[in-house]
């Protein structure tokens, strides 16, 4: 049984910050910016005030924050970082780095938008940019998945048939900001889930030597001292590491919910309203969140429609969506975010993913919400009746559609134009 | 300061092992070998993309024995240091192994100078050594900002670098962090005996040692200790320790405040090629500058000796 | 299987230590140094005396033994060590006359 005062209130930056604690990482180096840095402040108290036995290298910059975790992580410790946007875009290199060193670093994006323009509040771009860096990408749509995937990404990424860095992504402001209620787990049950990392890195023991990431070349080496792979086996290593773990995800998932009771779907997708649908919304984070309300609409309507809110964005579960969607329709995809010169970058995975099964259904994207813009059930409902249209008229319109652009407002456009 | 140390002071034993990757001559690989010897193997080095990466071997295979080494990309050399330290320190090793980052001049000066600038101020708990040649030599003798005024690299192909060399030490001593050392290739036992006394030292220690380069200064790959040699003798690079501000000349330095004991600096610049367009005005220029910058070291000396 | 094999590329990220990680490095040059024993401090003095080939050899090829040793096949054949050695007991000769 489950009693009110063992939740407690709090934005998602501190649910993060909790899930830190509680994952007792030993090394976190960080840089303020905007959404992220509560996140940041919360564990510095932690550490300063004794919660939180760790050592907190307070870097200049976002590309030094992920490197002394890259270096910190390969000498044998648990170790943790946040980051929004710009700094995301400034780790970009050392991302591709932790990910080919198979270091298994958790790392939180409080989501916000890419400049320029300077935009503080929040849309997917800076996670979906960097997608193809190697790392395990995780979705969250509330405080208590926030910690909890936390929590997840550490088992999933320190297991030695994984060894892959891992995201876990929220909302800038709309859950780094918000409080809700979040029950926090008492540290031994924690401890029960999560052992100390064991490391296939540890620079720090200092009874074996190592040279870490040297220099590889596009063939293998023999000598008589043994055979080193070469670039292309470390890639493939990487690769098919990444599309295993969904194997792992989903373990630690049935693991987490067994112990402590929650679960977020089948830790891959989450569904809504998804029973009996012939259509569906396919969506992650905060849009995936408001289309829940856009679904309760519409099937008071008659619309026999549901949501698959995408949990793990990479690996992107192929096998699981061609056998979820076999018998869809159609598909509305809103993406807060876009792949410049082509389409919402989810819409086109999306579709890709597809491509392959027997019935292939209608797929209708949309652009929302860029910028922080509010999404709201009305404008996403509009949506989904515009894709029926398309549907029933097998159309295919060229152009990406936006929806809540305000251009009829713009009234000062004809004055520059004048 | 860094005790005095004689040759046989210095461990027959090799970290650096035969048969590696670097050109014949060259200065690092003379700086690199003796500096392991004084660091010793409980010791993790951390190396940025540079020559170094080199001769650490390619793919499963590395010419350092004994020692850990994490590569890193370029620009991050000091910030994986401070990974590794507060990695130590979260082990609670930090006392018994010592953590260093090994950088060139262009990992150093130019594009890792903001990391190098935040660990110092942080006051990690490392040894940051740049050997310097003086430009972008792995990639093929570019330009950097530690190249001297004059040089002529492959960025710099008409009219040589129009500026001075970034002097580093000196920003380095501005963090106020508790070892500031220079020193040079060709001075073996001065070398051995900075890193000595650096791993003594707890907090931020930075050793700058200039590397001559045979493929990239254009000398003969025999004349690598001479160019050093010459380097220092003409007062073009001075040698110094600055241990909690407290500044010294070291020996080969030391009797060289006295300009008339300089050796002319026409003949550290006449035998390299990468000086062969210098004018009358640029070797005046280089006068100039060498005075200027030895009216540093003796207002640095004197202070130190009023203390 | 795979998934072994995947694991096991992981571990191979590490390098091992090895003499000769470039090859045979004494193939770079025909110049090689030679020691004339009868010029070489330490070997006249019979003492640790000198050493300055060991000391200042950029590579761990020579030996400071009495009397020093020289390892060819990995010398590069730079000759620094016939430039710094007081007594000028070292030349550069061609392979052939070693």
């Amino acid at each position: 049984m489950t009693s009110v005062e063992e939740y407690q209130v709090m934005t998602g930056n501190h649910a993060a910050a909790n899930a830190c604690k509680g994952a007792r990482v030993q090394v976190v180096a960080a840089y303020p910016i905007t959404p992220q840095s509560p996140v940041v402040e919360k564990i510095s108290f932690f550490i300063e005030n004794g919660e939180l036995n760790a050592r907190m290298v307070r870097v200049e910059s976002e590309q030094s924050a992920l490197t002394a975790c890259v270096a910190a992580s390969a000498t044998g410790v648990r170790v943790y970082t946040a980051t929004s946007s710009h700094g995301l875009l400034l780790m970009y290199e050392i991302l591709c780095w932790a990910a080919g060193n198979r270091l298994p670093i958790v790392m939180n994006i409080a989501m916000r938008s890419v400049g320029a323009p300077w935009s503080v509040w929040t849309d997917h771009q800076d996670a979906f940019t960097v997608r193809d860096t190697g790392w395990i990408q995780m979705f969250c749509e509330d405080n208590q998945e926030i910690y909890d995937t936390n929590l997840q990404a550490y088992r999933i990424a320190e297991d030695p048939s994984v060894y892959v860095p891992t995201f876990v992504n929220y909302d800038g402001y709309i859950l780094s900001h918000t409080s809700m209620l979040v029950k926090l787990e008492p540290q031994k049950k924690i401890d029960e889930f999560l052992p100390p990392l064991k490391h296939h890195l540890n620079l720090g023991d200092m009874n074996v030597v190592m040279g870490v990431c040297p220099v590889t070349t596009p063939d293998i080496v023999k000598r008589e001292e043994g055979t080193a792979p070469g670039y292309y086996e470390f890639r493939y290593s990487l690769q098919r590491s990444i599309e295993n773990s969904i194997k792992k995800v989903k373990e630690v998932h049935d693991l987490f919910a067994e112990k402590f009771g929650r679960s977020y779907g089948n830790g891959i997708y989450k569904t809504y309203r998804a029973e009996d649908a012939e259509m569906y919304i396919f969506a992650v984070g905060s849009v995936a969140s408001e289309s829940r309300l856009a679904i309760d609409k519409l099937r008071e309507k008659g619309v026999k429609i549901g949501l698959i809110s995408l949990k793990l964005f990479r690996p992107f579960p192929t096998k699981y969506l061609r056998e979820l969607f076999k018998d869809a329709k159609l598909i509305v995809v809103f993406d807060r975010d876009i792949g410049y010169g082509y389409e919402g970058i989810l819409c086109y995975e999306l579709k890709s993913a597809l491509y392959q099964s027997k019935n292939r259904p209608f797929i209708k994207g949309y652009i929302v919400g860029l910028g922080g813009r509010d999404v709201n059930a009305e404008d996403l409902i509009d949506g989904v009746y515009r894709a029926i249209d398309l549907e029933k008229k097998n159309e295919y319109s060229e152009q990406t559609e936006f929806i809540g652009l305000k251009l009829d407002e713009l009234d000062f456009l004809q004055e520059v134009v004048k | 300061m860094a005790d005095k140390v004689k040759l046989y002071d210095i461990p027959e034993e090799e970290f650096l092992l035969p048969g590696n990757r670097m050109c014949a001559g060259c200065g690092l690989s003379l700086i690199y070998r003796t500096a392991l010897k004084a660091l010793g193997p409980n010791t993790i080095i951390t190396v940025p993309a540079s020559c170094l990466t080199v001769l650490h071997g390619m793919q499963g295979f590395t010419s350092v024995d004994k020692i850990s080494v994490l590569n890193t990309p370029f620009a991050t050399v000091a910030a994986s240091a401070s990974g590794i330290e507060a990695a130590l320190e979260a082990m609670g090793k930090d006392d018994e192994v010592t953590c260093v980052a090994f950088a060139g001049d262009g990992g150093t000066t130019d594009i890792g100078i903001q990391g190098l600038s935040g660990a110092a101020e942080r006051r990690t708990n490392f040894i940051y050594a740049c050997y310097d040649n003086e430009a972008y030599m792995n990639t093929g003798v570019q330009r950097s900002g530690s190249t001297p005024y004059g040089s002529f690299t492959t960025t710099t192909p008409i009219y040589g670098k129009t500026e001075h060399k970034k002097n580093m030490p000196k920003i380095l001593e501005a963090h106020d962090i508790p070892y500031v050392a220079t020193s040079c290739a060709s001075y073996p036992l001065d070398i051995y005996a900075k890193f000595k006394r650096a791993k003594e030292i707890k907090g931020t220690k930075y050793i700058h040692i200039l590397s001559p380069c045979p493929p990239g200064w254009g000398f003969s790959t025999k004349d690598t200790i001479k160019m050093g040699k010459l380097a220092v003798e003409t007062g073009f690079w001075p040698l110094y320790e600055i241990e909690n501000g407290k500044f010294s000349l070291s020996t080969p330095s030391k009797r060289l405040l006295d300009p008339a004991k300089r050796k002319p600096i026409e003949e550290y610049l006449s035998t390299q090629k990468r000086f062969n367009r210098l004018s009358n005005e640029d070797i005046e220029e280089y006068k100039r500058y060498i005075n200027q910058s030895w009216e540093y070291i003796k207002s640095k000396n004197l202070t130190t000796q009023l203390l | 299987m795979v998934d072994q094999k995947v694991y096991e590329i992981i571990l191979a990220s590490i390098q091992k230590p090895v003499v000769g990680e470039a090859g045979k490095t004494g193939s770079w040059s025909r110049f090689k140094p030679k020691i004339d024993l009868d010029k070489c401090s330490v070997v006249k003095m019979n003492k640790d005396v000198c050493h300055f080939c060991w000391l200042y050899c950029p590579e761990p090829i020579i030996s400071r033994t009495i009397p020093p040793k020289i390892n060819y096949e990995y010398c590069k054949g730079c000759g620094i060590c016939a430039e710094v050695c007081p007594p000028k007991a070292i030349k550069m000769v061609e392979e052939s006359e070693l």
